[in-house]
């Protein structure tokens, strides 16, 4: 793969100028090391592997089984990965099958499955792990036929000698090609591009037969012979602790089997269980009443005063303070001093709740000290490591089955429901345990997307370019889960704040600390949800300043193309690629908000009440813009339409790219519209999908309509893979509200717009 | 205690206390596990099958409520997969995650029985009880439309 040319930007950018801020906020990685600081899944623990024998195996009828060792999630990873292989493998698509790989990643690299990673890591380790298997079958057949290797050749999922007119099916050269040594890396050779039949092209879901006949195991669907069923009544406040526990009403109930405490621990708590009561039954529905029937009292500790509302002032008090300098070019106070015009804005962004459709479940078995789980989780390996220390195994006796994902979105990144499971399988002796949670469980024990204050000011010149710029960003960090932690991390700085490419020339950015005191984690996009909040609404309000148009202003401000490398602007993280083959390319930002400007028609007249919106955001080295067209009536929202163009670099497959979209937005329109998760007294104030509102079908735009931008040279996967599952959401929100601003007048500030706009 | 069920045109007689939710005696005494719990409060129709063959959100339905009555889930609506609504659903490769798609397959096949051409405005109405978090919304729609050309072919 070649490296992109990298302008305007020196050796020194790594090394020196910009050193003294980059150290200021980097991860422990000396600065001297940078020349040989790994990148991309060379950075990942575990790294990848390409090993045809870890991820090829066909059967003497021919079936080829792909084992894929990332989670699918829905975003179409076991599609995606298995038409890498069957690809460069020259299979037949319906002889193809997936398996899923167990977690062990020192087996099977990274599995990880969050980052929007997968593909963007594992497509050229697929691409020579099927290469490889290729390789083999092609050399067994020689082999077989006594002719040199150059003169055969593979169709499709069949090897063939032109010269004499001989073929061998992949099935029968299955055994042969098994017995072989694995060629060396360097000897394979990868299909040129143009050979390609199913990549850039796209096949149906491998899933869609079982998906549509219920055939599918999700982690709540798994069932063993003898296994009992548990839910648990975990403390509402984090930090909190049973005070007193009667349980006798609860024992009485039908089917149950036994309550059993599990201990609270220590806060931060990481991906420990909550600790609780657990009810453990014979059916799911016995195990609800039973918890129903319990009396516990609470302890509720440090945060049972937390509240949404007090704590949003808090945050806006640090945010209107100074705090940790992250980020530095030229001297913003003073110019936002001298400026002509100055403009400032608060944006508030609230708690938000994954709420994958399965909730969280898993089931175990902990017997004769081994530990075999399953579960719906995207950190496998993490699970395994976890399971193996909370339970005091060996690795080795740590068994990590992973089931299809009923969502994700981040909160299956964090096994604590895994182990819960495990230790209530410990406790009733070894007994299989399901563990499922409830929506309410859900709702009110997620990682929880952080609450944010981000306060944005700018100063204009007279012909109102922005020639200022600081931002401060409140809000608690991830880093809060594992230690005690108020600053934000590199890794969510770098999320649309510190590699922020706007053509200003004094840019100064703050993280003022805020305390977390419930569980903040991952959630589809992470910081760049407030960042691009903040930071696309506040361009829309400079162009009104300046009375200029939005989307104009927007190009204005991002400025010509060219080339910028992100660690010279203060992020060293880079959503961990390296910033050589990973510059931000203005250029192709331009292009997507000019795809998705002329998607929706921009500057067409609208008829009263009626508006257009647009935004653009870079995130997991990939670029999206969104143009959208609302009507207000009555205060409530519709949205008719959206275009939204993603330039992810080369595509794998398109159509799932498509999907990625289509759910950004949709996910978007229930951020922008209704969805918030409030606490009072240390506890969530929502119970379920009827006050934690999330979009549905009648809020589905009639039209989304995706643009999929390929920059030069992605049609010959010339140039480095972006991602996708996360980049599509960023935008979408402050799309929406500047349409909305555009229809009415009014500057949505704060999330979620709800009843904002009824008189 | 027990009861007999009639599920996928086969009685089925399980033990359990009557007044539980269908779905968990599908899920949990059954072994149907293609209906899915969401909410437990009929608020985003994972849990739909077809009592009947009206639409019914079995996670609200006591099993109790269900005898006598034909109950169809999703490994029931056709013998080999060749209902309209699953023909289109593959073609169209609608879903991402998939873990909704039972319940939204099964409302579809029910708004279908009684409105072989719906409008999109009837599909919001019909689909608006079924929630996915992935937003295959439009994929939904634009399926149940092909389902309807499919069915009228």
């Amino acid at each position: 793969m070649s490296r992109l040319p990298i302008l305007n930007v020196s050796r020194r950018g790594f090394l020196g100028g910009a050193g003294a801020l980059v150290l200021a906020v980097s991860l422990p990685v000396p600065a001297m090391a940078m020349e040989d600081q790994p990148f991309g899944a060379d950075a990942m623990p575990n790294g990848w592997r390409d090993d045809p024998e870890l991820f090829v195996s066909i059967g003497e009828d021919g079936i080829v089984t792909v084992t894929v060792h990332r989670s699918e999630m829905g975003q179409g990873v076991r599609t995606s990965i298995a038409m890498i292989i069957a690809d460069e493998l020259g299979a037949e698509w319906e002889q193809v099958r997936v398996a899923q790989a167990p977690g062990d990643e020192p087996r099977f690299g990274n599995q990880d499955t969050d980052g929007s990673r997968s593909i963007r890591h594992f497509f050229m380790p697929m691409r020579r792990a099927g290469a490889a298997a290729r390789t083999m079958l092609e050399q067994a057949a020689a082999n077989e036929w006594g002719v040199p290797v150059e003169e055969v050749r593979t169709d499709v999922h069949v090897v063939r000698h032109e010269g004499s007119g001989q073929s061998m099916g992949f099935g029968e050269l299955a055994a042969l090609a098994a017995a072989l040594e694995v060629p060396d890396r360097d000897g394979v050779r990868l299909k040129d591009p143009s050979e390609f039949r199913y990549i850039g092209t796209g096949v149906g879901l491998i899933d869609n037969q079982d998906i549509t006949t219920g055939n599918t195991t999700f982690g709540i669907d798994v069932r063993m012979d003898g296994m009992l069923y548990a839910v648990i009544a975990r403390p509402p406040v984090y930090g909190g602790r049973v005070a007193s526990l009667d349980d006798s009403a609860a024992l009485e109930i039908p089917g149950v089997e036994r309550v059993v405490q599990i201990d609270p621990p220590e806060i931060p708590s990481a991906f420990a269980p909550l600790g609780g009561v657990a009810v453990i039954a014979r059916n799911t529905w016995a195990a609800m009443q039973g918890r129903q029937a319990l009396q516990i009292e609470w302890e509720d500790g440090p945060n049972a005063g937390y509240d949404s509302e007090a704590f949003r002032q808090e945050l806006e008090t640090a945010a209107r303070g100074e705090g940790k300098l992250v980020r530095n070019q030229g001297d913003a106070m003073q110019a936002l001093a001298d400026a002509a015009t100055r403009v400032e804005a608060e944006y508030y962004i609230p708690h938000l709740a994954q709420a994958p459709m399965e909730p969280p479940a898993a089931v175990a078995r902990v017997a004769d000290g081994r530990c075999e789980v399953w579960g719906c989780v995207q950190a496998p390996q993490v699970t395994r490591l976890r399971l193996a220390e909370r339970l005091g195994l060996e690795y080795e006796d740590v068994t990590v089955n992973v089931t299809l994902l009923g969502g994700g979105f981040g909160r299956k990144s964090k096994p604590d429901f895994v182990l819960e499971a495990a230790i209530l399988s410990e406790a009733m002796g070894g007994q299989p345990v399901k563990v499922t949670w409830t929506r309410e469980d859900d709702l009110h024990h997620s990682y929880f997307h952080t609450v944010s204050v981000e306060r944005l000011e700018a100063g204009l010149d007279e012909e109102g370019r922005p020639v200022a710029w600081l931002h401060r960003t409140a809000a608690p960090t991830i880093g809060s889960i594992f230690a005690p932690a108020a600053e934000k991390l590199p890794f969510e700085l770098g999320m649309g704040l510190t590699n922020m490419p706007l053509d200003i020339p004094n840019v100064r950015a703050e993280n003022p600390q805020a305390q977390a005191h419930t569980r903040i984690g991952w959630y589809r996009s992470v910081s760049n949800i407030p960042h691009a909040f903040a930071i696309q609404s506040f361009i829309a309000e400079l162009a009104e300043a300046a009375g200029r148009d939005p989307k104009d202003y927007l190009l204005d401000v991002i400025g010509p193309p060219r080339l910028i490398n992100p660690v010279e602007l203060g992020d060293v993280w880079n959503y961990g690629e390296n910033p050589e083959n990973y510059p931000i390319d203005t250029g192709r930002m331009r292009r997507v908000i000019e795809a998705a400007a002329d998607g929706i028609g921009w500057g067409r007249e609208m008829p009263a009440g009626s508006g257009l919106g647009i935004a653009a955001h870079y995130s997991f080295v990939s670029y999206v813009a969104v143009a959208c067209e609302v009507q207000v009536e009555d205060g409530g929202v519709r949205i008719p339409r959206v275009d939204i163009a993603i330039d992810c670099g080369p595509q794998v497959n398109p159509d799932r790219v498509r999907s990625q979209m289509e759910g950004a937005v949709i996910m978007g329109i229930g951020q922008a519209l209704t969805s918030e998760i409030t606490f009072a007294e240390g506890r969530v104030v929502q119970e379920n999908f009827y006050d934690y509102i999330i979009a549905r079908m009648e809020d589905a735009p009639r039209e989304i309509n995706v643009h999929l931008v390929l920059p030069e040279g992605a049609e010959n996967f010339d140039m480095p893979l972006g991602g996708v599952g996360e980049p599509g959401l960023p935008p979408v929100v402050p799309a929406i509200t500047n349409a909305v601003f555009a229809a009415t007048g009014t500057r949505i500030r704060r999330l979620p717009i709800a009843d904002q706009l009824r008189t | 205690m027990e009861i007999t069920l009639n599920i996928n045109n086969e009685p089925v007689t399980v033990d359990v206390d009557p007044e539980t939710p269908l779905l968990w005696v599908l899920r949990d005494s059954v072994g149907l596990t293609g209906t899915k719990f969401g909410c437990g409060i009929s608020q985003c129709g994972a849990c739909t099958v077809h009592i009947d063959g009206q639409a019914a959100r079995s996670c609200d339905t006591r099993a109790s409520e269900a005898v006598g009555r034909q109950i169809t889930t999703i490994e029931g609506l056709s013998p080999d997969s060749s209902h309209p609504v699953q023909q289109a659903w593959k073609e169209l490769s609608v879903a991402q995650c998939g873990y909704c798609q039972s319940g939204q397959i099964m409302q579809a096949a029910a708004l279908l029985e009684r409105s072989p051409r719906p409008t999109d405005s009837e599909i919001d109405s019909a689909m608006y009880g079924n929630l996915c978090r992935c937003g295959t919304y439009l994929q939904i729609r634009a399926a149940i439309h092909r389902a309807a050309d499919i069915g009228q072919a």
